[in-house]
């Protein structure tokens, strides 16, 4: 049986640990930071001196590090991006926005943990030369705020924030930055106008990816919590070490949270890859409730694509000779990892599965996402603005019992009218692949509803029998 | 027009302005700011922060109207919000939100924010709170409350006074 | 004389590098860098401009030339391949040796993607007919269907890419989001938010073009709306180009709504005379009547813009009590009726009797170069004093110039006015009080106002008023002469910076009235001796001939929009 792997929630969850500073510093707290501003620069055999922030950028690389917010890009690519001749000011920005239905993982880290993501952050901004960093957490998180703000004034008294840091030269100053309300401001570029003071409308791109056009037009990093977390134990364990971690290319721990129709939803941190969707779901989060049955799981918050139950997937994978062989996978059986779930057709997201059984109608679970979307599309394009309540108002009907038997196919042909780079953002992608999913992979379920509807409005009964 | 700030609110908006750059990134924490203060975001209160920020009226508007967690309109004293989304309502919030709101007096049907007669309590069906693995959950103004139950729901509104 | 050549003032555009890329199928060169529209800075140049330089139609809504790009609406999505590039960053090449093309899994949108050498650009395709038909569908779900009554109809975007992507049925069977209608938004503007597509040019154009930071949008996703601040009026001096920006039927004006269908109107290009700016305009006509003004395109003068009060500046036109007669009048004593033919030879008669000096001419600087080279003419013969009355009120930045009349510069150069306008309207003043000056001709101009009050006209021998409007000179007049407005007939103003643009007719002159340049052709022949010309084209190479600083101008080369001469200094 697989175990959790604790290195980003070590000791977050241990009687006794408290947020602020003392207790952060009793277990070795901000050493990585001592050791990130200490490192001395080193002449390469061409004679090119390469400095600390340099050296930890590349050990960032070499630690295969995966952006943990949702797309799970390389962070070592996206520091390479930025723009470092422009001459401008670079920001950082921490995404606290934690607001991808299923994730609750940052909230944990933010409320018991702040100053191992401070610590990271700030190991963050020294490799990148960034003097000023915000972390942009989502309104709903008051108390998460307040924690950050006492927490970043411990870490000012301590001079681990601020001028000189620790005698280093290096200066830096983070600000605590709170949303309200708004899912689209966990993208990036919807942060930064969010951060900016305007509506959260994601910019398009080209031309302004945030590494050269980012807040204030200029060079500017987003990442995630989690990811600034794993940021300072690379730098304390080395990124040789940290790639250890978790599988080739899938590098590292990762919380996964699980909620839904399981006997103890929660978040487990492990080894990428090192445990599947059917252990995540039976052997940590305690199976399914007596005498269920699964029915569907959504495995990387509530945009990615569901998986059916007994959904078999065939994937490559390297034999021992080193050639491909291709293999069929039961869902279950997938390798909790960015790329076999990429694989399968869907994602891991932002780490969240969401966990439906035999219980759940599954018309009524796709409203509700839908509903979700079409209260928390910006508004700004046309697919999107116009796509995500249009499907939203049709799965409602259908909720509510005024179903049609054209209603699955009514509702793909919208869906697929959204994604694809029709968007400005990829909230395109997420408001019409749960629709995509849903009723592509539980067909006959919303066929039938629209069937029974006809039937009992043409029998002439009023109320539904659904609801 | 009579709007004006206290010297301790007047005081923290203006060090939450030194916090950035561009004046005008300050405007959330500003609207926070001011919403905890009055209760809600005036018409008045828009524009006031508007002047402050070197802006125009519809700048500010642009985000009251963006962003929900900013209210139009004065909320009862407690304001409780209730998490729809997927996770939740799998654990029961739709149940948990027509309880408070049966309890309450209110449309149980009703999503958006809802008061009182008495101005006591507003309920609001509001987007996934990020507790997913807690569900039901909601929040009491600041509070937040995990695995709420009717029976805890009732003690929650009960110590409200 | 040195003859100062009449040429554009810019110097020649420096050689821009240019890239190949293929639209269609079509290759062409289009250059690496375009203007930024605000900036006019060179910046990358976008799908959009080079499908444009190579005639291909790209549908688009938030999309225009002239504003910042927003890339909101999705119409231009577009697809595209560039040269696929192998492992060792060399072109690959198919077997035939040319490049190969791999192609973007994702489309973009035409108005903010950069081309690269080499890209093909795929505008036809069945893949991105399908997007535009989506794209259209969805603008289309929530709008109301009230073409019959649309303000916009026939010069709708909407309409006009349906004809080319819709659905003659719509599969949306919800119910649709009720948006505010017939919003006030400000003096001049009605907003119906049902009709808006939130392309945001409006916005764009108010915040970046006209500096007023008026107008957003509020609410979130499908309830966005387009909005000024509640209780704010949308009221600047430009606020009717966002009349002309909306591609659809959100914004009409209140001047022109329900006043006549689109397709009825006659458009005839013009210029607007309510300042030295001298705006492009088309003049929409129907029977004889003018209902709008619009905006024409010219960079070299107003980009795509006009100001509301120039653009509203034309009710006088369709006056009620305009002059349509030719009058010979006995003031205080009533008049009667005559004749162009016996007005122009009693009036040259009595010029003609008129000592050398003896004689003054007020001329607007409301009219054209023609007419004031003729009036000029005859001030020569007659040894006239001549002025125009100056108009400087408070200008902005944009296009309204605080000289509100069109063609000071045309009134200077023919020489009927001095340097500073106006400073010799005292000297005739004195001149008709001394009795030294006994005749006067007043052509667009009240001179009651400027100076040469009642008393002054009633010295004078002979007073002879062209006039459009009544007024209290006409009233006093000997011979009152109907003229007409600008729309009524051609010529060519010469406005602020030297620019000499030519206007059309748009409409027949009321009455009896009739081009004063017509007229005044009549006298200068009789009077001067010299027959001149009847046609206007003659009459302005004729006049090009004789200016200096109209030297090389010829009717026929001012084209559409106009030739800029170097001002005498």
């Amino acid at each position: 049986m697989p175990q959790e792997f604790r290195l980003i929630l070590k000791y977050a969850d241990e009687p006794g640990y408290t947020p602020d500073i003392e207790c952060y510093l009793r277990h070795g707290g901000y050493e990585s930071l001592r050791k990130a501003l200490a490192i001395a620069p080193k002449t390469l055999p061409d004679g090119k001196v390469v400095g600390a922030p340099e050296q930890i950028r590349d050990d960032v690389k070499l630690s295969g590090l995966r952006g943990r917010g949702g797309a799970g890009f390389s962070c070592g690519l996206k520091w390479s991006f930025v723009d470092r001749r422009s001459g401008k000011p670079i920001y950082l920005i921490c995404n606290a926005d934690e607001s991808e239905p299923g994730t609750f993982k940052d909230r944990q880290i933010l409320h018991k943990d702040p100053h191992q993501m401070i610590e990271g952050m700030i190991i963050s901004c020294f490799a990148n030369d960034v003097k000023l960093a915000y972390i942009y957490i989502r309104g709903e998180f008051p108390e998460g705020a307040r924690i950050l703000n006492r927490a970043l004034n411990e870490a000012r008294a301590k001079n681990f924030l601020g001028k000189n840091i620790l005698g280093s030269g290096y200066d830096l100053e983070i600000h605590v930055h709170r949303g309200a309300g708004a899912y689209i401001c966990g993208e990036e570029t919807g942060l930064i106008e969010s951060l900016e003071g305007k509506r959260a409308y994601p910019r398009i791109k080209p031309p302004y990816f945030p590494a050269i056009l980012g807040l204030y037009q200029c060079p500017t990093i987003v990442n995630n919590v989690e990811t600034l977390c794993a940021v300072k134990h690379i730098v304390g364990m080395g990124g040789a070490e940290f790639a250890k971690l978790g599988t080739p290319n899938n590098t590292g721990t990762r919380i996964v949270s699980v909620s839904g129709h399981v006997r103890k939803p929660g978040y487990y941190e492990i080894e990428v890859g090192k445990a599947t969707i059917g252990q995540l779901i039976n052997d940590f989060a305690g199976g399914l409730r007596e005498g269920r049955k699964l029915k569907a799981v959504i495995p990387g918050g509530s945009s990615a694509k569901v998986f059916k139950a007994g959904e078999k997937f065939k994937l490559k994978k390297k034999g021992p000779d080193g050639k491909d062989i291709e293999q069929e996978v039961d869902m279950l059986d997938l390798p909790y990892d960015f790329d076999s779930l990429m694989a399968a057709g869907s994602m891991s997201g932002s780490g969240a599965l969401i966990i439906m059984d035999d219980s759940t109608d599954i018309v009524a679970a796709l409203a509700n996402l839908s509903e979700f979307y079409a209260h928390e599309s910006c508004g700004q394009c046309t697919p999107c603005r116009e796509g995500s309540l249009w499907m939203s108002k049709a799965l409602h009907r259908m909720a509510h019992g005024e179903g049609r038997k054209q209603d699955a196919d009514y509702l793909l042909k919208i869906a697929d009218n959204i994604p694809g780079g029709r968007t400005i953002c990829a909230f395109g992608e997420a408001c019409s692949w749960p629709v995509q999913s849903f009723v592509g992979k539980f067909k006959d379920e919303f066929v039938a509803r629209g069937e029974a509807d006809e039937a009992r409005r043409a029998a002439g009964a009023t109320r539904p029998s659904h609801s | 027009m009579a709007f004006s700030v206290p010297a301790n609110l007047e005081a923290e908006i203006t060090e939450l302005i030194s916090h950035y750059p561009q004046k005008r990134s300050a405007s959330l924490m500003i609207l926070h700011a001011v919403q905890e203060h009055f209760g809600w975001i005036s018409q008045e209160a828009v524009e006031w922060i508007a002047a402050r920020l070197e802006l125009q009226p519809i700048n500010v508007y642009e985000l009251v109207t963006f962003y929900p967690m900013f209210r139009r309109e004065p909320a009862g004293k407690h304001v409780v919000k209730v998490c729809r989304t997927l996770s939740c309502a799998l654990g029961g919030s739709h149940e948990l939100h027509g309880h408070v709101c049966q309890k309450l007096g209110l449309d149980a049907h009703a999503h958006g924010l809802q008061t009182t007669a008495d101005g006591k309590f507003s309920v609001e069906f509001v987007e996934c709170l990020a507790s997913c693995g807690t569900a039901p959950v909601m929040m009491c103004n600041e509070d937040f409350h995990q695995a709420v139950t009717a029976a805890k729901a009732d003690e929650i509104l009960g110590k409200c006074a | 004389m040195s003859a100062p050549v009449a040429t554009e003032p810019k110097p020649a555009p420096p050689a821009v590098e240019t890239l190949k890329v293929k639209v269609d199928g079509l290759e062409i060169a289009v250059p690496k860098t375009m203007p930024d529209p605000l900036t006019g800075k060179p910046v990358p140049t976008t799908m959009i401009q080079a499908c444009t330089l190579a005639r291909t139609d790209v549908p688009h809504y938030c999309y225009h030339p002239k504003l910042p790009v927003a890339g909101n609406c999705r119409m231009c999505l577009v697809e595209f391949g560039t040269p696929a590039m192998g492992p060792d960053r060399k072109p690959v090449l198919n077997p035939d040796g040319t490049p190969k093309i791999a192609k973007s899994p994702r489309p973009a949108i035409a108005c903010a993607t950069p081309i690269s050498p080499g890209m093909e650009i795929y505008t036809t395709t069945p893949g991105v007919k399908a997007m535009r038909e989506g794209v259209l569908e969805f603008l289309l779900i929530n709008h109301p269907l009230d073409c019959p009554i649309c303000d916009q109809a026939g010069e709708c975007k909407l309409q006009e890419y349906s004809v080319d992507y819709g659905q003659a049925t719509s599969r949306f069977v919800e119910p649709k989001v009720h948006k505010p209608k017939q919003v006030d938004l400000g003096p001049r503007i009605v907003l119906d938010d049902e009709r808006c597509i939130l392309c945001t040019r409006c916005i764009r154009f108010t915040k970046d073009i006209a500096g007023d930071d008026a107008l957003g949008i509020v609410n979130r996703g499908s309830y966005n709306t387009l909005s000024a601040y509640p209780g704010k009026a949308f009221d600047n001096n430009y606020t009717l180009n966002t009349v002309d920006l909306c591609p659809v039927g959100a914004l009409t004006s209140k001047d022109f709504r329900f006043q006549m269908r689109v397709w009825f109107l006659k458009e005839t290009k013009s210029v607007c005379t309510s300042c030295a700016t001298g705006c492009n305009i088309v003049i929409g006509a129907r029977e004889e009547k003018v209902y709008r003004y619009e905006p024409r395109e010219n960079d070299a003068v107003n980009s795509s813009w006009m100001c509301d009060s120039g653009r509203l500046n034309y009710k006088w036109i369709g006056a009620e009590n305009r002059l349509t007669e030719i009058r010979r009048q006995n003031p205080g004593a009533g008049g009667e009726k005559i004749t162009w033919t016996t007005a122009a030879k009693e009036i040259a008669d009595r010029l003609l009797a008129a000592k050398p000096g003896t004689v003054a001419i007020v001329a607007s600087a409301r009219q054209t170069n023609e007419e004031l080279f003729l009036l000029s003419q005859l001030a020569k013969k007659l040894n006239a004093l001549t002025d125009s009355v100056p108009r400087i009120q408070i200008g902005d930045k944009l296009l309204l110039s605080a000289d509100r009349n069109p063609n000071s510069n045309g009134a200077k150069l023919t020489g009927i006015a001095p340097a500073q306008l106006g400073s010799n309207l005292r000297k005739i003043a004195e001149g008709i009080g001394k009795g030294t000056i006994k005749t006067l001709l007043v052509f667009g101009e009240d001179v009651t106002r400027h100076g040469i009050g009642a008393d002054l006209l009633a010295k004078l021998d002979t007073l002879v008023a062209s006039e459009i409007l009544p007024n209290q000179t006409t009233k006093l007049a000997h011979y009152v002469l109907p003229g007409c407005a600008h729309a009524e007939k051609r010529g060519t103003f010469t406005n602020g910076k030297g620019r000499v643009q030519k206007f059309m007719k748009a409409v027949e002159p009321r009455g009896d009235a009739r081009p004063e340049g017509e007229f005044l052709h009549e006298l200068v022949a009789a009077v001067n001796g010299n027959p001149g010309f009847t046609s206007i084209e003659g009459l302005f190479n004729w006049m090009a001939r004789e200016i200096p600083a109209f030297n090389g101008l010829t009717w026929g080369g001012l084209g559409d929009t106009g030739v800029t001469i170097v001002l005498p200094s």
